[in-house]
């Protein structure tokens, strides 16, 4: 490592792949009930497992989130973290928050919005520690160089702290309340964490590649473009019938199909990026 | 075209695009908010009592197993018409009878079958419940699902 505060990043990843294992426990439970569909019906009903598998998911990815970002942030930034102290810190809150969610699932205390079933009082603790991390990491960028990969990358952490926000509004109407539920669930799963995917992609090619970084961060803005372009007004394809207006169906059905463009993109800029490479990268593993 | 584009068009057009799709997005999100509350939803029916059964509906975390209009779980049956299933267009009272009937029943203990747990609902909480699935039957979907089956 090129900056001693990179090895913050270890313990997040650690975290991200315990929850990920046990996200795959949950998983396992709930397939198993599609076979024996009376197995643990009294013990562990499905919503219980099904809860619990995907808060998994999202809680495990959030954290390999952050953790690359620490891993990334000192190389792109030249410079080390603001504050490790308070990385460790916000790592502590993040999975005390995401234990207490999971044990209480299992004794029935949730909020009952699918995704966002978390207790009012975990979520405030997620949105405080994800604070913590934007504050930490943006610090760094500030003071440091700024590239087009670490800014793409802070836009998207941003864009989802500032969507999570709507996880806190519960509308009484049903038909509204799903209107604004997608603004969190769509609009970071096919919007901002394309941001966040992408400028880590185009970082691990800068590396592992050696083509030049002009051409790889010109590629990242003009994938990242294609996402949010499609992205967000493929939201649509969820307002189809939920009381929506029908124009929602051609807009939806439109964009939603182009959704697919920029991954495609993301693979085709990969491979190509890797034949044009000049670097004979070491990791015969990760190159093939 | 790749060669002709440079990094800072590049940059350009994405903040830019990405702002004018975002603006025409959250236009579009509040004219649909405007819609819901005049037009496809029933707001004046929306009473404490349908507010009160959409808090049974999450504290009950239904959405896990069940879907409403179409979303959740879809290890169970849609619910957004299950109003209409129970014939509750034509006989609001035996509807009402037979959804309270058939919750009370869980867990039928079906060998093979998907179990509901058992909830332990007040009759109160019972009768918002299905005020709530009822009042969710009359928001206009645009003839979603095509026919009345879970």
């Amino acid at each position: 490592m090129k900056y001693e505060t990179q090895k913050v990043a270890l313990p997040f990843f650690m975290v991200a792949m315990a929850l990920f294992a046990l996200q795959v426990v949950f998983g396992l439970l709930a397939a198993t009930v599609y076979v024996w569909p009376n197995f643990l019906a009294e013990l562990m009903p499905f919503n219980i497992m099904r809860v619990s598998h995907t808060n998994l998911l999202i809680v495990w990815l959030l954290l390999g989130f952050m953790g690359c970002t620490y891993y990334l942030m000192p190389e792109e930034a030249e410079r080390e973290i603001h504050s490790p102290g308070l990385a460790y810190l916000q790592l502590a809150i993040f999975a005390f928050a995401g234990a207490a969610a999971l044990v209480g699932y299992q004794f029935g205390i949730h909020e009952g919005r699918e995704f966002l079933e978390q207790p009012f009082w975990v979520k405030l603790l997620i949105t405080i520690s994800f604070l913590m991390f934007l504050f930490n990491t943006s610090m760094t960028l500030l003071k440091g160089r700024r590239t087009a990969i670490n800014l793409v990358l802070m836009l998207g952490l941003w864009l989802a702290a500032v969507f999570w926000l709507f996880a806190f509004y519960n509308p009484t109407n049903l038909a509204v309340d799903k209107l604004y539920w997608w603004w969190v669930v769509h609009l970071w799963v096919e919007g901002v964490w394309e941001l966040i995917m992408a400028a880590l992609l185009g970082y691990l090619l800068i590396k592992m590649t050696g083509v030049d970084r002009e051409v790889i961060e010109k590629w990242l803005y003009i994938i990242v473009g294609l996402s949010l372009f499609s992205g967000l007004l493929g939201t649509g394809h969820h307002y189809y019938w939920i009381g929506a207006p029908s124009y929602w169906q051609p807009i939806g059905s439109i964009f939603s199909t182009l959704e697919v463009i920029p991954f495609f993109a993301m693979v085709v800029f990969a491979f190509t990026m890797f034949w044009k490479g000049s670097r004979n990268h070491p990791n015969k593993a990760a190159m093939l | 075209m790749a060669d002709g584009l440079t990094k800072s068009a590049a940059r350009n057009i994405f903040y830019g695009g990405s702002l004018f799709f975002f603006l025409l997005f959250a236009a579009l999100t509040a004219h649909s908010h405007w819609y819901m509350v005049n037009t496809s939803t029933d707001s004046e029916g929306l009473t404490e009592s349908v507010k009160h059964g959409k808090e049974v509906w999450e504290k009950n975390m239904c959405i896990n197993c069940h879907s409403i209009l179409g979303e959740g779980a879809y290890f169970a049956p849609e619910l957004g018409n299950v109003w209409e299933r129970y014939g509750g267009h034509d006989n609001p009272e035996a509807a009402r009878a037979g959804l309270a009937a058939w919750i009370r029943a869980q867990p039928l203990g079906a060998q093979g079958r998907r179990q509901m747990p058992a909830y332990d609902f007040s009759e109160e909480e019972m009768q918002a419940l299905i005020d709530f699935l009822e009042w969710t039957d009359g928001i206009n979907t645009q003839d979603w699902p095509p026919n009345t089956a879970g």
